[in-house]
């Protein structure tokens, strides 16, 4: 078991709302996983910087002056906003690539996340403690993505809980078990793919990366996916303009999703949606097996489609 | 009518209140508001009452009822009147995945649609769903009858024993050894009295009747490994 809840907002009014949002609905579905939590919240882009989400178990240490000595080592201005455990880097978008070399090869944070408007924060703990860690709820955004964690295939650590990050600013969280998470790891790893754990999603996550990498959209990704990963899943995906659904054929992991002119929700179960205003009015649906869905900012009327 | 409030009474605390009405009781209508999303909702039911349920609901609405009439006035969430002995439950909305599913007598009517496995594992229930069903449904089912006023997804009837299969609509396709059968008058009667009990304007004449061929259950050596 595992609770997945997404918000992709069509009424800006809402925006400064959707970390409080997105909080409510994933304490809800606490009892679908209270291991491990976290969310990816798509924010503000500045259009000059790229941000990366970075985590320390140590963060006292690995955060006091880590700002300063990347701005050093790339010669370009590099800021540091900390919430909790994890920090957000702002630095130029041309600065990314040798960033990443960077703070890989020191080893001293791991990267949670890079993009322009996305962040992730994700920990071990209850629903409610993990937002409240890194007052999720004071966050504004145009959409997001929360998980709460009950793990079955590997450990309960930070780097097993989801969402896990794609590419840039792309996210990926999972209800489900993955039955040939094994062997695909090791052909990904054999074409140069980095995978860190043990953990069955980060093999579907690293799948759709490659994928795209080789020129897949992502609903093509997507599409492949249902072919190539064997096993259980409901897939929710969020990229920097759009949000997507996809369930395996046998779709025995539940999902329901509400539509109104305000937004598109999605919750492993009703109640995550109850407090959503005008839920009552809603268009409510249960997602098909098999079935590709994406709704973007630059085209939000069109419910479905391969698009992406 | 009594009427309780889940936002202010416990889950456990309204099951109990229901649980406590015997055969003979007097309060035989209860309203139950602010169900959002909540499972288990009048789970157990043994009385001949009727409970209105006024929104939607969780997992398991209505299982293991015997005796009492439970109206979903919303959509129902996973498993709804699961192993249902009799009575009848009523979703005005859609239900979710495996609806009445190991029912073994009572009425189910779903008025939207239903998703998948609709009836798995059926033993005597009868589902009437004024919409379509999702894939696998009445997958094993062994006795009872499922009406389907739309369209049913794949693998329709998949491993059937016995059970009566009546589809309006288009099949996407028959599971293992679920075949069309030919409707004779006795089946236009049967599925007259369902489409009324399910409150369907549908005529029986329009349906077509599917199940089992009779040839994975029995024993038989070509079968064997």
């Amino acid at each position: 078991m595992c609770g997945i809840v997404g918000l992709f907002l069509k009424d800006s009014a809402l925006e400064p709302q959707l970390g409080a949002m997105l909080t409510d609905m994933l304490v809800t579905m606490t009892d679908r996983g209270p291991d491990s939590a976290g969310i990816a919240i798509y924010g503000d882009d500045d259009g000059a910087n790229t941000k990366l989400t970075v985590q320390s178990d140590q963060p006292d240490a690995a955060f006091a002056d880590l700002d300063k000595t990347l701005s050093q080592a790339l010669g370009a201005p590099v800021t540091l906003e900390r919430r909790d455990t994890h920090a957000v880097l702002r630095l130029p978008r041309d600065k990314e690539m040798d960033a990443v070399r960077i703070l890989r090869d020191a080893g001293e944070v791991r990267l949670m996340s890079a993009g322009s408007t996305l962040e992730i924060y994700k920990e071990v703990g209850l629903p409610k403690d993990v937002a409240a860690r890194f007052d999720i709820a004071s966050m504004a955004g145009t959409h997001g993505i929360g998980h709460t964690r009950m793990a079955t295939e590997s450990a309960v650590t930070t780097l097993g809980a989801h969402p896990f990050n794609t590419g840039a600013d792309q996210c990926l969280v999972h209800n489900g078990s993955l039955s040939n998470h094994n062997s695909l790891r090791r052909k990904l790893q054999r074409m140069g793919v980095h995978i860190e754990t043990q953990n069955d999603t980060e093999v579907g996550a690293a799948y759709l990366t490659w994928r795209m990498q080789n020129g897949a959209s992502l609903g093509e990704a997507l599409e492949s996916a249902l072919d190539d990963l064997d096993g259980f899943f409901t897939f929710v995906v969020g990229t920097k303009d759009g949000f997507g659904v996809v369930r395996d054929p046998i779709a025995c992991k539940p999902a329901v999703m509400a539509e109104t002119d305000q937004y598109v929700a999605f919750g492993s179960e009703y109640r995550a949606l109850v407090n959503l205003p005008g839920i009552d009015e809603a268009r409510v649906w249960e997602p098909e097996p098999a079935t590709v869905y994406f709704w973007k900012h630059s085209d939000p009327q069109v419910p479905t489609g391969k698009a992406a | 009518m009594q009427t309780i409030d889940l936002g202010t009474t416990a889950l456990r605390e309204l099951n109990a209140s229901l649980h406590a009405q015997a055969a003979d009781t007097n309060q035989t209508a209860w309203e139950i508001v602010n169900p959002r999303g909540s499972h288990a909702v009048a789970v157990g039911l043994d009385a001949p009452i009727e409970v209105y349920v006024k929104g939607s609901t969780g997992y398991y609405t209505a299982g293991m009822n015997k005796q009492a009439t439970v109206h979903v006035h919303g959509s129902a969430g996973p498993g709804v009147a699961e192993n249902m002995i009799s009575g009848t439950v009523i979703v005005d909305g859609d239900a979710s995945q495996y609806a009445g599913a190991t029912g073994h007598g009572g009425t189910l009517v779903i008025k939207g649609n239903a998703s998948s496995r609709c009836g798995i594992s059926m033993k005597g229930i009868d589902i009437v769903v004024h919409g379509n069903v999702g894939h696998m449904s009445a997958f094993m089912a062994q006795s009872g009858n499922l009406v389907v006023c739309g369209d049913a997804g794949e693998a329709l009837g998949d491993s059937i024993y016995e059970a009566r299969l009546f589809v309006r609509g288009s099949v996407k396709s028959l599971g293992a050894d679920c075949i069309e059968k030919e409707m004779r008058p006795e089946h236009l009667e049967i599925l007259r009295d369902l489409l009324e009990r399910g409150g369907c304007d549908a005529r029986p004449e329009e349906f077509r009747r599917y199940g089992s061929a009779r040839q994975l259950y029995n024993f038989n050596i070509d079968n064997a490994y």
